[in-house]
């Protein structure tokens, strides 16, 4: 005996009927924005802030908070804009994007790759955000990026330097503003010329990891190509804190200079180690010893105190610009905080102010629709002049800053002094340069 | 008393005897140093050829070798003071106190905040500058200067880190102190996994009120003007200038080791409450049942861990800027010099500071990482695991400590 007496018209009508429930919600929905991952509703957009709250990044991350609630309260029209009005585009109004009000969550990357993964998971699934941003680590980065490529999600890198972020490991659903470790090379290597000569000898220490290894190779290719020799390069693990023992040799090894691919505590750390073994007052080959740092941030410059005096390196953008937009963005975030903003903050809040204005000029969230406005984007007026988004590896093309420490800082912001402004055709570079070889971006994924 | 006095035990003094032993056989046997030089001599050549001529000075010189012995001595001052902090704790309170690195950090920033105290500071508006956004620049200027002038102001400034090392020893007793009766007394009688979790738990407590008060961000402390600069050994020896340099501070730091260390030695052997505290390391019981309060006495010396760690934190500053995360990272090195030294040896533990000191310097000269690549991460867990395997009480370790 059996109850299953369905027939074939009670088939059809049951799941007639079951189709109908299903399609509803769509159907409701169906106002243009759909047929992508978290499509906003008609009143709020949520965006994902992933930066570091906690761990050794912990500054860097509360600085680019600070910088992502500047962006929203101008986006929504709050504040006295900042940027916005200095922004060659012109489509951001105030109104939230597309009319929709902006809200934010955030999630804590702890600087560790799984953990930013699992909060920007979060963010996505829980609180359906539209785009993930931020970030202080390039390990973070492309961890991230591989994810929300996945989830189709569009994620606008904070800060990362690694060549691989937009090289070997970009991603279609990816976009770096921030520069990358080629650049620093090719913009210091000649501003090194002009200081210390090519008769130099370097000795490179470098941090036992990713970006240690790009930001190396970068410096290394750019100053042997002005003459300078390398004379040895030494992996230093990431967790080392006392340096000491690596930089006690550098000074009877034939060098004249001494680069540290070092960042973050590794920089605080093996800068001031360097300075009390006295290599700054001491004399190689005839030549006065010096000191490099390839890339520079304002917190690595605090925590190393007096030792950055006279010391040179490359910055993505720093407070001191006197353009229209540095100038908005300074007073709008000193008026605010009460002190200038970072380039980590600075960087993050471009990217979000790109992403809104992509949005709104592709008149959709859809993800696709956005990388389609980001591809090749020229702009201006956000703080580093003419920029290009690269649709070859969504790469921000740009000039660069080659700063040094500041012998006579005036407070405990005023640290770093620009030495030059590279200009962006001198670090422009093929996308398959052999050190971004290897990297595909693929297709856009708009999720489901 | 005289009873105690006879009974007690020797073992502070008898490893040290041991100690010279050892290093006087490997000194005969020539040594790690001469051993590593003579293996990289025969190498180097073959490797320059291999790389091109890439690493134009591979060779190890002597010049080389003497400055990583003074480098090694210079870690592994730092290892033996936090290792012996922790040994003490081990030896008389029998509890693993994984919050001892905490203990150095708070040390660290008993500096710090002496440093900021000394700045402690007021605005006067100067209306000659302005500042980032155009406003009058508002310039700090210290209370010192108000009180002392300028020059005396900025002297005392300048010795802000030896100043607080007077004011880090009754801080750092008292938060022994409160450590101890507060908390860690009532896990004496838990097992050691338990002593482990609290201990570590109260690591990442105290990291974290460091954090939420000074920030992530490392805080540079800079040592006084007169100790900046290096110190040029190889003229000394008749080496060329610049081949032998070390940073006077550094130099400080190893003799305020060992003065800390030889202090500690000499407390618990030549005063009587020295004398009681070993009775009591040896049997705790029977130095009860002859009326001395020998937990008071104990606690006392979980204070004086306390204080030993935290002048080894102190005098830190001026090497790396402290965060808060730097106890962390020390606290797994002196476990490991602690269990190569031997658990509840004193003289293992500094002796092991220095030899796992002198052997990581060793293993970061890039003629020895050329040889054995990725060998500078790995050297002091592999140092460790020979030692365990050969010695598994450690070099100094005494049988029934940790064997219950």
């Amino acid at each position: 005996m059996t109850n299953s007496n369905f027939s074939r018209r009670r088939v059809l009508k049951t799941g007639a009927i079951a189709s109908a429930g299903l399609a509803l919600p769509t159907y409701l929905r169906a106002d243009g924005h759909t047929g992508f991952t978290n499509a906003p509703g008609d009143s709020e957009v949520t965006l994902g802030f992933n930066v570091p709250q906690t761990g050794p990044y912990a500054d860097e991350g509360a600085d680019e908070l600070r910088a992502y609630e500047l962006a929203v309260e101008h986006l929504n029209g709050g504040g006295d804009g900042g940027m916005l009005s200095t922004f060659s585009s012109k489509v951001l109004d105030g109104t939230g994007i597309l009319g929709r009000e902006v809200k934010y969550v955030t999630g804590d990357t702890q600087t560790k790759s799984d953990a930013a993964r699992a909060s920007a998971r979060s963010m996505i699934e829980k609180d359906g955000a539209i785009m993930i941003t931020g970030g202080s680590s390039s390990g973070v980065a492309v961890a991230v990026q591989a994810l929300c490529q996945e989830a189709g999600i569009i994620f606008m890198a904070g800060l990362t330097h690694s060549n691989d972020t937009t090289g070997k490991d970009r991603r279609a659903n990816g976009f770096r503003h921030f520069f990358n470790s080629y650049m620093s090379g090719a913009a210091l290597a000649p501003v090194l010329a002009a200081n210390y000569g090519t008769d130099r000898k370097a000795y490179h220490l470098t941090a036992d990891y990713n970006w240690g290894y790009t930001t190396e190779e970068a410096v290394k290719s750019s100053t042997e190509a002005l003459g300078w020799e390398t004379v040895n390069a030494v992996k230093t693990p990431l967790t080392q804190t006392d340096f000491s023992s690596y930089i006690a040799p550098v000074l009877n090894s034939g060098a004249d200079v001494l680069v540290l691919n070092h960042y973050g505590g590794n920089m605080v750390n093996s800068l001031t180690n360097a300075v009390q073994f006295g290599l700054r007052e001491a004399q190689a080959n005839g030549q006065n010893f010096e000191i490099i740092v390839p890339l520079y941030s304002r917190l690595m410059a605090k925590g190393a105190g007096a030792n950055v005096k006279g010391i040179f390196g490359s910055t993505n953008w720093h407070w001191s610009l006197q353009d229209e937009g540095s100038k908005a963005f300074v007073q709008s975030f000193g008026t605010k905080y009460g002190f200038p903003p970072s380039q980590a903050a600075h960087t993050t809040y471009v990217q979000t102010l790109l992403y809104a204005d992509a949005v709104t000029r592709a008149n959709s969230f859809n993800p696709c629709a956005v990388v389609e406005a980001l591809e090749d984007y020229e702009f201006d007026g956000l703080g580093n002049g003419k920029t290009l988004y690269r649709g070859a590896d969504h790469q921000c093309f740009k000039d660069v800053l080659v700063v040094k420490g500041k012998e006579n800082p005036e407070n405990e912001f005023d640290l770093l002094e620009i030495v030059e402004v590279t200009p962006v055709e001198q670090v422009t570079y093929a996308p398959d340069h052999p050190q971004f070889a290897g990297g595909d971006l693929g297709t856009c994924n708009p999720g489901a | 008393m005289h009873l105690i006095t006879r009974s007690l035990p020797v073992a502070i003094w008898e490893p040290v005897t041991q100690a010279h032993k050892v290093i006087r056989a490997t000194a005969k046997r020539g040594g790690p140093s001469q051993i590593l030089s003579t293996s990289c001599h025969m190498r180097a050549p073959a490797l320059a050829g291999d790389v091109s001529g890439y690493f134009t000075r591979s060779e190890v010189t002597m010049d080389q070798i003497i400055l990583q012995i003074l480098n090694g001595l210079d870690k592994g001052s730092a290892y033996a003071l936090i290792a012996l902090g922790l040994t003490l704790i081990f030896g008389t309170l029998g509890v693993v106190n994984f919050a001892h690195g905490a203990l150095f950090m708070m040390g660290a920033f008993v500096a710090v905040t002496v440093s900021k105290v000394l700045t402690l500071s007021h605005k006067v508006v100067d209306e000659s500058r302005t500042d980032f956004l155009g406003n009058p620049l508002q310039v700090d200027v210290p209370y010192l200067y108000d009180w002392f002038g300028q020059s005396a102001g900025d002297a005392i400034i300048d010795w802000a880190v030896p100043i607080s090392i007077i004011v880090a020893i009754p801080i750092m007793v008292a938060i022994g102190f409160i450590m101890e009766r507060g908390l860690i007394k009532h896990f004496y009688k838990r097992p050691h996994a338990d002593q482990i979790l609290v201990t570590f738990g109260l690591a990442i407590v105290m990291q974290e009120i460091i954090k939420y008060f000074y920030g992530a961000n490392p805080i540079p402390t800079p040592a006084p003007s007169a100790f900046t600069g290096s110190f040029d050994f190889g003229v000394a020896f008749g080496f060329d200038p610049n081949a032998i340099i070390y940073p006077y501070w550094r130099l400080v730091y190893f003799f305020f080791s060992i003065f800390v260390i030889g202090a500690v030695f000499a407390f618990l052997q030549f005063t009587t409450f020295g004398m009681v505290v070993r009775a009591g390391m040896a049997d705790r019981e029977t130095v009860g049942l002859l009326g001395i309060n020998i937990d008071k006495r104990f606690t006392v010396m979980f204070g004086i861990a306390a204080a030993v760690a935290g002048l080894a934190g102190v005098m830190y500053v001026p090497i790396n800027p402290p965060n808060y995360h730097m106890g962390m990272d020390f606290l797994v090195l002196s476990f490991v010099v602690v269990v190569v030294g031997g658990m509840g040896s004193l003289p293992g533990a500094v002796a092991a500071g220095f030899l796992l000191g002198i052997l990581e310097s060793f293993a970061s000269m890039s003629a020895v990482i050329n040889l054995l690549p990725g060998i500078n991460q790995i050297i002091i867990y592999l140092v460790a695991i020979i030692i365990l395997l050969t010695r598994p009480r450690g070099l100094m370790g005494r049988k029934g400590v940790m064997e219950e």
